[in-house]
């Protein structure tokens, strides 16, 4: 049994012992679980893919003379201003204004949100165009002018709904190609998409949530974030392996940073043609080994780790909540998969080769005692369901 | 001398097209070389690209490289008509499915590090449509 403040102090000490949840179980079958539960001091979890309930709220500081922003745009993206007078929210799945969207489909969706947050963390100057209405206190009704992130107050990630537990494997059983956020899905379950770091994913390597929760601090993006609260739509309650390991989407996490400490190569926007803007992050969590059981769930391997085969030429557009069946990790990881005695060819949205490089880079800082862990000051909820959208009839 | 064919994958550029002329003609029946053409593309501005294979001996692929360098044409040996942007891949694979001949493709199973192989690519675009970070391009 070990507690935050001791590894804390080895981690200050430059003693901390740590592994990725890419080496641990190896390391654990060599050793066993009980003396590895006592030599390791953390093991690191980290993923890498498109998350799009991401964004970031933004400060500009005020004008001469000021003005209350309410209407805005960055690099021709909406943004939200809603908010006090300077403060904006941009969100990763905005499009640029004029974009064709699926005018004329599949839409190529170039450039939107996601795009415009990559620009900001890789310091690229950026244009504001923004009107207001005129107040006596605010009098400038527009304002067209160009910074950088270094000439914002602030500039600070909030992410809703970030490092889904467990996704869809995306197969498409229609007869006509379809575009969505899991790829482009050739008909007949031609092809299929997954999106999970799986074996090296931080909520399937603590699928109970006992490490982390509200409070857990988070490498984001290379910026020392932490988790705000549980993640939008997290559903802890659901049908999980003898293990612990969900066999669908389960938990999620709220997740926020500071932009500014942002390493560009971790926060990228992309484009799904035919769908939409996106924003694909590196996020790494720490899993502190206090226990043997702790150890034991981050050995989770990719073959134990099931994912949901959905067809999103019908089932998940009508939200008839059919799956067609369960398929490992390892499975996927081969590029096919059987689904009723066909061969799928699968491909991966979430990129382990990143995931990896993430979970060793947070593995390093620790090593050199420069990221320390916080403790969780609330538990995320282990039994709830998702609800849905019912459609009522308006009340008389 | 070397008898032995090869078989070499190529990108002309033509800075003027030169589309009056049958320079393929002159490969097969000239250079006694076996042509197999990936793409070409005469732009608005009449610039000409064309990417093909071409399988002969040494010597008649250098011969008949020389006789297409009369039409004031660059020869790319490497860097052809697709690229793959090692900066901005983020090695999640999502291309490989949709690449016909595999020119993607895992490269390291511990990391699953995507590699491109150029010479397998036939030119078929498909990664550029599909591939979310923008990492592969076309030259034209
Ligand atoms: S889809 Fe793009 S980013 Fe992903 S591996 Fe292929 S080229 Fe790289
Ligand atoms: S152009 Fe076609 S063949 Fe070449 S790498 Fe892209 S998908 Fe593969």
């Amino acid at each position: 049994m070990k507690t935050y403040e001791q590894i804390n102090d080895r981690i200050a000490s430059g003693k901390a012992v740590v592994l990725t949840a890419d080496e641990i179980m190896d390391y654990v079958d060599k050793k066993g679980l009980e003396a590895a539960a006592k030599e390791v001091d953390i093991v690191t979890t980290a993923t890498f893919g498109p998350m799009c309930s991401s964004g970031c709220f933004l400060n500009f500081g005020h004008s001469k003379p000021r003005i209350r922003m309410s209407e805005a745009w960055i690099a021709d993206v909406l943004v939200y201003t809603g908010l006090a007078a300077v403060d904006v929210y941009l969100g990763c799945t905005e499009l640029r204004h004029g974009d064709p969207a699926n005018m004329y489909p599949p839409g190529e969706f170039r450039y939107g949100g996601g795009h415009v947050i990559e620009d900001l963390v890789a310091g690229k100057t950026l244009q504001l165009f923004a009107l207001s209405y005129g107040t006596d206190c605010y009098p400038l009704r527009e304002i067209r002018t160009y910074f950088t992130i270094d000439d914002l107050n602030q500039a600070i990630m909030v992410n809703p709904r970030n490092c889904y537990q467990n996704y869809n494997v995306a197969i498409n059983r229609s007869d006509r190609t379809i575009y969505t956020y899991m790829g482009r899905l050739d008909p007949h379950q031609k092809n299929g998409n997954y999106c999970s770091a799986g074996q090296l994913s931080p909520l399937l390597n603590d699928p109970y949530y006992e490490t982390i929760g509200v409070g857990t601090r988070v490498w984001l993006a290379g910026a020392h974030g932490h988790v705000y609260a549980e993640g939008t739509q997290h559903a802890g309650g659901v049908g999980r392996t003898p293990d612990g390991v969900p066999t669908g989407g389960s938990g999620t996490l709220a997740l926020t940073g500071d932009m500014k400490q942002m390493r560009k190569e971790f926060v990228r926007g992309v484009s799904f043609s035919g769908y939409g803007v996106s924003l694909a992050l590196g996020i790494g969590i720490p899993i502190p080994i206090l226990n043997e059981e702790v150890l034991r769930r981050t050995c989770v391997r990719d073959r134990d780790i099931l994912a949901p085969v959905v067809d999103y030429g019908s089932d998940y557009p009508q939200n008839t909540g059919n799956v067609i069946c369960h398929v490992n990790y390892e499975q996927l990881r081969t590029g096919q998969i059987q689904v009723h005695d066909e061969t799928v060819e699968v491909g991966s949205l979430s990129s382990y080769y990143k995931a990896l490089e993430v979970a060793n880079l947070l593995a390093d800082e620790i090593r050199r005692g420069e990221f320390l862990l916080a403790a969780p000051i609330t538990p995320l909820r282990r039994d709830t369901k998702m609800k849905p959208l019912v459609k009522r009839e308006p009340p008389r | 001398m070397n008898d032995d064919t090869v078989t070499k994958k190529l990108m002309f550029y033509f800075p003027r097209c030169e589309c009056d002329k049958p320079i393929v003609y002159h490969l097969v029946k000239d250079h006694h070389l076996i042509v197999n053409i990936y793409r070409a593309k005469v732009t608005p501005e009449e610039e000409g690209y064309l990417v093909l294979d071409v399988t002969g001996t040494e010597q008649a692929i250098q011969g008949a490289i020389d006789f297409v360098k009369t039409f004031n044409v660059t020869v790319n040996y490497s860097g052809k008509g697709v690229a793959l942007d090692e900066e901005r891949c983020s090695h999640c694979g999502y291309c490989i499915p949709y690449c016909p001949p595999g020119a993607l493709k895992i490269s390291d199973c511990a990391t699953r590090k995507v590699a491109y192989n150029e010479s397998e690519c036939i030119e078929c675009l498909a990664c550029i449509r599909i591939c979310p970070f923008g990492a592969c391009t076309s030259a034209f």
